[in-house]
């Protein structure tokens, strides 16, 4: 058992992460950005090239994933989302940039990049082992420094002066125009801010789960299942969200291993019914 | 007055005229006839490395052979052109992909590489005169009353036999365990597998144990599995993409036994993936070792790595489906316009090998064991063992 709750804690570390990305550059600008688990990908073949081929220190190569995906969301923002959200009056006209964008950055990953599974060695080598509990040494490294870039992005949001700006434009844009915050800049900085967070975590995961040019869309879908069981837009419903996911996994994998592949079933059905109940997820929006 | 400058435009034009006349008077030096020859597989998404490996193997051997003047099938001298289409992994795609090949009067096409692709084009293919090659295992595609599928590499159900066997025999292997990602390939390999280990004697402690094909972290699916403690792990039909993720997860959870598949691996993936984790994963691959390939692979290797940047070593199996094609045409050149001489030609049909160093060795159709008719490429059934970036040969057999 203990085994089965450390897998599950380790799974909603690195979920979380992925999951607040996204639900930062939904609650800012109420984009659902289909692209966020291509960014994902570029981020871990950014640190790939820099860590895996380069041999630069692995946390240049971190460093280089969110500077590209920053510098990449801020573009895309700018000229894209900017552009579409000032000229069209329809919603679904970002979500079917954002599908765009996803297709777009796929093809341009698999030119980039090539078909192959990516992976670079180990960061940490060892395993901790303690009665009947097994951990990677990276595993524990990468999950404590996934918590550290969640607590750092928390801490930024309630603390800073963009990060409050931040949390006015997403409780109120109107409202925090009125009161002198600079919307377009602080929109920009927030899906900046959201594409690094997808860099980052691909560039650490690249460790452990290597990257492909195909695993976007998957990325992308279970990011979209954290911010429903946490409610879209809400930091703390995300985090929760990802931890809830990676432990129903963990749990499921092991409880009901003996039928077959059902336990992602068994998780769609719990979500359907609790969505049913509640349909805005455990926290809904907005965050404040 | 005819000035100086007409008189010189009007030899110019003169000349231009004969050229073109000796142009058009001998065309057949001009250029080789085309002969196309097709691909319909999946070269994007999670699963693109399956299709990629293909259409860049067929594309660099047609680059080859057009590069040193075409291939002669009869009378005339061709050069290959490879006429592509991404299927996306989905059969709809693989059933428009088949009819866009139909269109363009293509008799012959490689792919696709997954069962329900090969099942859907089936109808397509037959009513419209094309031999294809798939990746795919479903014994109903090349049995009776099928007769245009014709499978391009060795079956799990041949090679995982083969592999329990050598392991039971030599490393003492009793207890087995599977796992396989939740599709119909890996399923029915699983099935495949877990029916061959049952006829082998072998005690089969996990056969239900599956994940998603997008997992990324496969701890939790193999923390049940390795307190089993099997003697072999079965990967059945994992993807290259997925094999380090598991292999890594399984030794870092504290797993010693052996690790093995049936499906083709590549050596770059499993060492940057897993490391010396991947130290004895026992996997199938074509005539991929430096102890049994001949100087022609070394040259394609060599031809594919310059051109596309880094080879892949499915591309040793790969290879020969379009090899295969062309070498079936030059001993019965009618074949070209139809696929009844072709089929007719495959009973009989022998030559030498070109990518094994045994001189002996001859391309040949297969299957009669397995299908009751010749329709697979006997392709070397080479069982290879992973040892520090690199494979080394465990054992080599054949089909049939």
């Amino acid at each position: 058992m203990e085994q089965v709750i450390a897998n599950g804690l380790y799974l909603g570390a690195q979920y979380a992460l992925i999951a607040l990305g996204l639900t930062l550059i939904f609650a800012l600008m109420n984009v659902l950005n289909f692209a966020h688990g291509q960014m994902y990908v570029l981020g871990g073949f950014v640190t790939y090239e820099v860590y895996g081929l380069l041999h630069w220190p692995f946390v240049v190569a971190l460093v280089a994933s969110a500077l590209t995906l920053a510098v990449l969301g801020a573009l895309i923002e700018r000229f894209l989302f900017r552009t579409v959200i000032k000229r069209s009056e329809r919603e679904e006209s970002t979500m079917l940039l954002a599908a765009g964008v996803a297709y777009f950055l796929d093809a341009a990953i698999l030119l980039l990049f090539g078909e192959k599974q990516r992976g670079v060695h180990k960061i940490l080598n060892g395993v901790f082992i303690w009665d009947n509990l097994i951990l990677p040494w990276d595993r524990i490294l990468v999950a404590g420094l996934a918590i550290l870039f969640i607590v750092a992005f928390i801490l930024m949001m309630q603390f800073t002066k963009p990060g409050r700006a931040m949390r006015a434009l997403a409780q109120d844009r109107v409202a925090a125009q009125l009161m002198g915050v600079p919307v377009a800049f602080y929109g920009l900085i927030g899906f900046a801010l959201g594409a690094m967070l997808a860099g980052l975590v691909g560039g650490l995961l690249v460790t452990i789960t290597g990257v492909n040019s195909g695993i976007g869309g998957p990325i992308s879908i279970k990011a979209f299942m954290m911010v429903m069981i946490g409610g879209a837009g809400v930091v703390g419903g995300a985090i929760a969200g990802g931890f809830i996911l990676g432990m129903l996994e963990s749990v499921g994998l092991t409880v009901l291993h003996a039928y077959g592949d059902i336990t992602y079933l068994a998780i769609f059905v719990a979500l359907m019914i609790f969505l049913a109940i509640r349909p805005n997820g455990l926290m809904g929006k907005p965050w404040g | 007055m005819r000035s100086r400058p007409s008189s010189f435009r009007f030899a110019l034009l003169g000349l231009a005229s004969v050229i073109t006349l000796a142009a058009a008077a001998f065309p057949a030096d001009a250029a080789n006839k085309v002969l196309k020859i097709g691909f319909v597989g999946v070269t994007s998404g999670p699963a693109a490395a399956w299709g990629t490996s293909n259409v860049r193997s067929m594309q660099t051997l047609a680059d080859w052979w057009n590069s040193t003047g075409g291939v002669k099938i009869g009378d005339d001298t061709y050069d290959i052109d490879v006429v592509t289409f991404d299927d996306q992994k989905d059969p709809k795609r693989a059933i428009a992909g088949m009819e866009k090949m139909a269109q363009e009067g293509i008799h012959y096409v490689v792919g696709p590489n997954v069962d329900d692709g090969a099942a859907a084009v089936r109808p397509v293919a037959e009513k419209s005169g094309i031999i294809y090659f798939p990746y795919a295992f479903p014994k109903e595609l090349y049995t009776k009353p099928a007769a245009n599928a014709v499978l391009g590499m060795v079956a799990n159900y041949q090679s995982g036999p083969a592999i329990y066997k050598y392991l039971k025999e030599n490393k003492g292997v009793k207890t087995i365990a599977f796992v396989a990602a939740n599709e119909s390939d890996p399923l029915s390999q699983r099935d495949g597998g877990v029916a061959a280990a049952k006829a082998l004697g072998l005690d089969v402690v996990a056969d239900k144990d599956t994940y998603q094909n997008d997992t990324r972290d496969f701890t939790p699916v193999l923390t049940p599995i390795v307190k089993l403690n099997p003697d072999l792990l079965v990967l059945s039909g994992v993807a290259p993409a997925n094999a380090p993720l598991l292999i890594r997860s399984a030794r870092e959870l504290g797993y010693k036994g052996l690790i093995s598949t049936e499906t083709a691996q590549d050596a770059k993936v499993l060492e940057e993936g897993a490391g010396e984790l991947a130290n004895g994963f026992i996997s199938v691959g074509g005539a991929s070792t430096p102890e049994i390939r001949s100087k022609s692979m070394d040259e394609f290797i060599d031809r594919y790595t310059k051109k596309f940047g880094e080879y892949n070593d499915e591309s040793n199996t790969k290879i020969y489906a379009l090899q295969y094609i062309v070498d079936t045409l030059k001993a019965d050149p009618k074949a070209i316009d139809s696929i009844d001489e072709f089929k007719k030609t495959m009973d009989s049909f022998s030559a030498p090998n070109p990518y094994l160093k045994d001189s002996s060795a001859t391309l040949h159709y297969v299957g009669t064991t397995s299908f009751g008719q010749k329709r697979q490429l006997a392709v070397p059934l080479v069982v290879n063992e992973y040892e520090d970036g690199k494979f080394k040969t465990l054992f080599i057999a054949n089909v049939d």
